[in-house]
């Protein structure tokens, strides 16, 4: 009798064994959903890339301050659509990331309950706003507003794109800021204020250098999402490809500019459309770039508690 | 059965030096936090330069009685005091709602139960108390940094690497160095909740021993969930039960013949 007993368990625990086989299995299938996309966006861009550069050096590329793939004249230098990037995204970062992270202090370290409760929805609410509502609010409401106070900025230009922008990245940068702060133990607050610091003191000195790391990470996600913009720019900044740090002038992004010759009519496997997967790539790369920076950063000034 | 003497190291006894200056008083002290009543009409003294430890099984109100000495209650909402804790020799009301808590904790410092070192180095862990009260001037921090470490038994560990993070030293380390950094400001008392409970054998005697010198320059009163620490290290002891203050006298009183039966109870571990 107890050996039947026995033996009965032993074969149900074979059969919850193929059962959590079977979950593991489909557990792992959903995983590498995300990372079948990376790398098959990864190898189609390196794949079209190296098509493009057969026609082009990478030398050519990276140093030619022209880029007009589109006119008989071809050039396929990626500065100005690199600088165009650069200057909107700073623009954007310097509005995002010392608001957000003011109100990342405000809410988690000096607003009472209600206010947080009632302000970080709606703080959350100003990312979920389509793109191109921005897009046409920063053409038709913010260039209007500064061109009353320098009227020789052109209707596209960079610096309302970029501002307009960096309202958009606000709730990016604070929400993630506030999540960071709002993890800091309460014990290291209470060893500050038993110091005799004010309120303000422990945000500055204790708070903010112990969240650093999930600050870093708000401002890498604030950036990423500066660089990989696309509709605010398309609409407001204009589509001219422009070499120019000066963000009164119009220019091109990266990502408007893919936006511009993925809706037109060039022939695929042209070289004109090939383009697009060039200028994706460096894209791509810049984002890597930031993120392995925003993972050093973490990774060093990382706190355990 | 009554408790079993434990013996002091090397603490002169307080019953033989008659009536001590007191350093500060409660009196008739009750604690809210919303509507419930946490402490209730506790009054006693705190002497000067003496070790005074709270007893008491857990949710007796001891740890909340301590943090009224360096107002943390009023970090939260809801929490209300009624009566005094008076501040000798000046002569205040700690409690007093036009008392500023910040200058409260100016001047009373307190140690946690868990070891909280700042996300900075040694040396600005132990700075941060001057520096929030404004201090400067390098030689002056140089130098309050030093003696904070040396009276807190850290300084020889951690003079080559001042300039480390302070999470890089062990946890008794940092409990030391949380106690440099509640003593550079020069307290004229100490709170310790519970200072030793996270940590090992090794570091708690540390802490204890650390603990009897500093009484020479402060007053200490200490929040102990370990009665032989209490015996160890304290010459006035306070057993609290149910948020009252059931029995307060001399430690050797206490623990040898304690003249309340619950206290008693609790000390010979019949209880608690």
């Amino acid at each position: 009798m107890p050996d039947t007993f026995v033996s009965d368990r032993l074969a149900r625990r074979k059969l919850r064994h193929v059962h959590e086989r079977f979950i593991e299995s489909a557990l792992f299938l959903a995983a590498s959903v995300s990372v079948l996309t990376t790398v098959g966006i990864v190898v189609i861009l390196l794949k079209e890339s190296f098509v493009f550069f057969q026609h082009v050096s990478i030398w050519n590329f990276l140093t030619d301050t022209q880029w007009t793939p589109l006119f008989s004249d071809a050039h396929y230098g990626i500065l100005p659509l690199l600088s165009g990037t650069l200057v909107s995204s700073a623009v954007a970062l310097t509005v995002a990331i010392p608001l957000g992270t003011i109100i990342a202090i405000y809410l988690s370290e000096f607003a009472p309950f209600s206010v947080r409760e009632v302000a970080k929805p709606f703080l959350e609410l100003l990312g979920g706003v389509p793109t191109i509502v921005y897009g046409y609010f920063a053409l038709l409401f913010v260039t209007p507003l500064i061109q009353k106070i320098y009227p020789e900025l052109p209707g596209f230009n960079i610096l309302s794109a970029g501002l307009v922008m960096g309202v958009m990245i606000i709730p990016y940068v604070s929400s993630v800021s506030e999540d960071a702060m709002h993890a800091v133990p309460m014990s290291l607050r209470e060893g500050s204020y038993a110091m005799g610091a004010t309120r303000f003191q422990t945000a500055i000195r204790v708070v903010t250098p112990a969240a650093f790391s999930g600050i870093t990470a708000a401002y890498i996600l604030g950036i990423s999402r500066a660089v990989g913009e696309t509709m605010i720019l398309a609409v407001a900044a204009g589509m001219q490809p422009n070499l120019t740090w000066n963000p009164l002038e119009p220019a091109a992004t990266i990502t408007a500019y893919i936006v511009q010759v993925a809706l037109g009519d060039l022939p695929h496997g042209s070289i004109g459309y090939q383009t697009i997967f060039a200028a994706g790539l460096t894209l791509a790369l810049l984002t890597l770039l930031f993120n392995l920076l925003g993972h050093v950063l973490r990774k060093r000034f990382r706190q355990a508690y | 059965m009554v408790a079993v003497p434990v013996p002091r190291a090397g603490a002169p006894d307080a019953a033989d030096k008659p009536d001590p200056t007191k350093k500060s008083e409660a009196r008739g002290l009750n604690f809210y936090y919303g509507s419930f009543q946490a402490l209730k009409n506790i009054s006693m003294p705190i002497y000067e330069k003496h070790v005074t430890a709270l007893i008491g099984p857990s949710g007796c109100g001891k740890s909340t009685f301590l943090r009224c000495f360096n107002r943390m209650h009023d970090l939260y909402p809801g929490n209300r005091y009624e009566g005094e804790i008076m501040l000798f020799p000046d002569n205040t009301n700690l409690l007093n709602p036009a008392v500023d808590p910040i200058e409260v904790r100016m001047r009373i410092s307190m140690v946690f139960q868990k070891p909280n070192p700042f996300p900075k180095s040694i040396y600005e862990n132990v700075a941060y108390g001057l520096r929030v009260r404004g201090a400067t001037k390098r030689a002056l921090i140089d130098e309050k940094v030093e003696e904070a470490l040396r009276n807190a038994a850290l300084w020889d560990e951690v003079k080559m690497r001042l300039h480390d993070l302070a999470f890089n030293l062990s946890g008794g380390q940092q409990q030391r160095l949380c106690i440099a950094r509640a003593l550079a400001t020069d307290p004229e008392i100490l709170l310790f909740d519970e200072p030793t409970s996270a940590l090992d054998p090794i570091a708690t005697a540390s802490i204890e021993q650390l603990i009897a010198d500093l009484k020479a320059r402060v007053t200490i009163l200490i929040v102990t969930h370990n009665m032989q620490q209490a015996a160890r290290v304290s010459d006035y002891t306070a057993y609290m039960y149910l948020g009252e203050l059931i029995e307060f006298d001399v430690t050797d009183t206490i623990f040898i013949k304690p003249k309340n039966k619950q206290t008693e109870d609790y000390i010979t571990g019949r209880f608690g």
